[in-house]
């Protein structure tokens, strides 16, 4: 994986004496990077409570992930990593709720919607994942794993990322929002400010960027603004509405 | 014959132009009284509205007052040009050279007219026979030293023509023909009033102090005149004095860019008009380069074989290629229609139009930040050709209180007025919704189930009280009901209570059903549906 090389990588190894468990799942993970026979691609930092979703902690160029249930999970993952002056594109989601992309910290004057392309809408995905970064589709039917591999290829030579709201083949990771608790809102007063997702995340392998598998990661939207900054992306956040007090877009 | 006198000019008049040009945008009888009105005054007004007393510069109620039946119309300074440039395109047909004094008035270096037609009044006469034909039998001419005397000239007539409104005899052209000797300006123009030199502010000072006639005015020495009055002073003086420096400069004519194609026989298949339309939508393009120009706004008119004409105007982010024109023409005709779809009848004529042409300086590629990414117009113009024009769309967040009213979606390529929504946003909309926003904004309201613990659906009374605890809701017929585990509102939006067609009132409603899905419903006039959702 990613993991940095320790400085020390040129010199003779540290002796492990003891059976520390954190060096040894380091030295573990270091064989692993070492090891391992596929290519990774580069990925987009993402801020830090998207990162606890992710394998390997970015959203990965040339890779497809299946967000399975949530608009806001997907619009969170394109505000964040869409770097400044980036495009994206959202094909087939007519019920896209702009305003709250505006939330995100998405460009609406860089977000291209296809709302309603019917049969065409896997010629179309094909021809906006050739130039656009971050592309959002939702299929209109079950895809095959030759198609799937075709689009796949042409991801990978362009460094798209495709994010699929529904199923696809051959994917990344696939999340899955297993439940939501709500803040802000009571019985007969107040309203909703913000919300809890627990967010079941399964590798490409099976794995789960938690180690224990199926366990559900929990994400908290709107991000505050600490969790925001801490993403490496290139944008500035600070001045980014925060909070349910004003009027201004927030999202979640 | 005398050496050429430079300074020799030809002026045509057409009387009354405002009034003609009104009548022949307009389908008004010629016999009429016709009024033009700018800023509630009379502008002009047709010989019938004089007969009857109506004057420039009369208000409209005094000039309504004087001719009961009179016909009112907004002068149109527009029109006035537009009207004329026919008039001008013939007159160029048979001298070139036609400078445009005003709407309705052109003057005409006479050296290259008089050589070729051989003398002073048979040029005029020629120049009038043909305004004659295109219509203008009252058309007049003069010809002096100078644009100013010789309009001067046409405007009052042949010398021995004591009346200048008198009726005209189109057969003997020579009555409406006035001719100053060279150097005989001055003696012409000496007993006219001062106000036809001067601005009306000149003019009164002039005669508070005495000076009446454009001879008086001539008299005073030219240099004391610029000294008092001014440069403009002074030029009026000059042309007073039958001395004008004025140069004839010669109107160029409006390079044409339009470009049309007519089809015989008509083109029923839209591949068969795409690829015959290529010639002419690289012309239109060529044509325009070649002047440094290119063409941010066209205006496409199609006509079919059963009579239709469809125009219509479209923008683009950049400029337009013949391939975008081509795809313009497909989606006018096609509409919502998808790229094999075939056409309802077949096509006869195809024109382009430029609406708005811009310097080609100002769309070179530039370096990064200028408009979109070439790459990405290129793909999204290839994805508008699968999914039609207004398939790919970017949203603007508008004014508005309910949630799909405030988002709209502008086509790709049509540059909606994003500034001024964008200002409406800001507005406070009073009833609209805070706090979080929902990522699923339905465009069609589902309609759901809300029903209180007793069973019944849940109303809102005259005072905005629920009538009772949300309890069961579903966002679907038919299903079982889920329970609610927080609610909030209602919260009442109501838009336009003065206009009883278009009101909205709706209540609110925030909730959680059991199953951790949080909706916003509104109560309307069809039930309760989701208006959006939490998702």
């Amino acid at each position: 994986m990613s993991l940095p090389l320790p400085s020390s990588a040129a010199g003779p190894p540290p002796a492990v004496r003891s059976a520390d468990p954190a060096a040894v799942s380091a030295l573990q993970a270091r064989i692993q990077g070492m090891q391992r026979d596929r290519w990774e691609a580069p990925g987009r930092p993402v801020s830090a409570g998207l990162a606890a979703l992710l394998p390997g902690g970015v959203l990965r160029t040339g890779t497809v992930y299946t967000v399975d249930n949530s608009t806001s999970l997907i619009m969170a993952l394109l505000g964040s990593a869409a770097v400044e002056g980036a495009w994206s594109a959202v094909v087939g989601l007519p019920d896209f709720g702009a305003e709250a992309a505006t939330g995100f910290g998405i460009d609406l004057g860089r977000l291209v919607l296809v709302p309603d392309p019917g049969d065409q809408w896997l010629a179309v995905t094909a021809a906006l994942v050739d130039v656009l970064p971050l592309v959002v589709v939702r299929p209109q039917r079950g895809v095959g794993d030759a198609e799937a591999s075709r689009l796949g290829a042409r991801l990978r030579q362009t460094g798209c990322t495709l994010i699929v709201a529904g199923a696809w083949a051959q994917n990344e990771a696939s999340l899955r929002v297993t439940a939501t608790r709500w803040e802000g809102l009571a019985a007969g007063h107040g309203y909703l400010s913000g919300r809890d997702l627990d967010v079941a995340v399964v590798g490409r392998n099976g794995s789960a960027p938690g180690g224990a598998r199926g366990r559900p990661v929990r994400l908290h939207l709107p991000e505050s603004s600490r969790d925001r900054a801490d993403g490496t992306s290139g944008r500035d956040r600070s001045e980014l509405p925060v909070g349910a007090t004003s009027r201004h877009p927030v999202a979640g | 014959m005398t050496p050429v006198n430079r300074q020799r000019t030809i002026v045509l008049w057409c009387p009354d132009w405002p009034v003609l040009a009104a009548r022949s945008a307009t389908d008004i009888q010629s016999d009429a009284p016709l009024a033009l009105i700018d800023r509630g005054l009379v502008f002009a007004a047709s010989i019938q509205a004089r007969a009857r007393g109506v004057r420039r510069g009369l208000t409209l109620r005094e000039a309504q007052f004087r001719c009961t039946d009179l016909l009112v119309l907004p002068y149109d300074p527009v029109l006035d040009r537009r009207a004329f440039d026919p008039v001008l395109d013939g007159i160029e047909a048979l001298t070139p050279g036609v400078a445009v004094l005003r709407p309705g008035t052109c003057a005409i270096r006479a050296r290259g007219p008089v050589r070729y037609y051989g003398g002073e009044t048979e040029a005029a006469t020629a120049l009038l026979g043909y305004l004659h034909g295109a219509g203008l039998p009252q058309a007049r001419a003069g010809i002096a030293d100078g644009p100013f005397a010789a309009e001067q000239a046409a405007r009052r007539g042949p010398a021995s023509q004591s009346a200048p409104a008198a009726p005209t005899d189109p057969a003997q052209p020579e009555d409406r023909i006035s001719i100053l000797p060279a150097g005989g300006s001055a003696a012409f123009l000496a007993p006219l009033p001062v106000s036809t030199v001067a601005d009306p502010a000149l003019g009164t000072l002039l005669a508070r102090l005495g000076v009446h006639t454009l001879g008086q005015f001539a008299a005073l020495p030219a240099q004391d005149v610029r000294h008092r009055f001014g440069a403009a002073a002074a030029q009026a003086h000059a042309r007073a004095a039958g001395r004008e420096h004025d140069e004839i400069v010669p109107r160029t004519p409006t390079p044409v860019f339009d470009q049309f194609r007519e089809f015989e026989p008509a083109l029923d298949r839209i591949d068969q008009l795409a690829f015959a339309l290529r010639g002419t939508a690289e012309l239109f393009v060529r044509t325009l380069r070649e002047h440094a120009l290119v063409c941010t706004i066209v205006t496409i008119l199609v006509g079919t074989e059963d009579g239709l004409l469809t125009e219509r105007t479209w923008r683009h982010p950049r400029w337009f290629s013949a391939t975008d024109l081509i795809d313009r023409v497909r989606w006018q005709l096609q509409g919502e229609g998808r790229a094999d779809s075939g056409l309802a009848a077949a096509v006869v004529r195809v024109a382009f139009t430029p609406d708005r042409v811009d310097a080609v300086a100002n769309h070179e590629d530039g370096l990064w930040g200028t408009g979109p990414d070439e790459r990405i117009h290129h793909a999204l113009t290839r994805v508008q050709g699968l999914v039609g024009h207004d398939g790919v769309v970017t949203a603007v967040i508008g004014g508005g209180r309910m949630l799909a009213d405030r988002q709209r979606w502008v086509p790709w390529g049509d540059d909606g007025a994003a500034d001024v929504r964008a200002a409406e946003a800001e507005r406070p909309w009073a009833g609209s919704l805070g706090g979080l926003l929902p990522a699923t904004v339905y465009r069609a309201p589902i309609p759901v189930t809300l029903v209180g613990s007793d069973g019944a659906v849940v109303g809102v009374d005259d005072r905005g009280r629920l009538s009772g605890q949300p309890a069961g809701f579903s966002s679907r017929t038919g299903q079982s009901l889920l329970g609610v585990s927080s609610w909030a509102g209602p919260w009442p939006v109501l838009e336009r209570w003065w206009d009883s067609a278009n009101l909205r009132a709706v209540h609110r409603l925030q909730l959680v059903d059991d199953t951790g899905n949080a909706w916003l419903l509104a109560l309307g006039d069809n039930g309760w549906q989701a208006e959006a959702r939490y998702d």
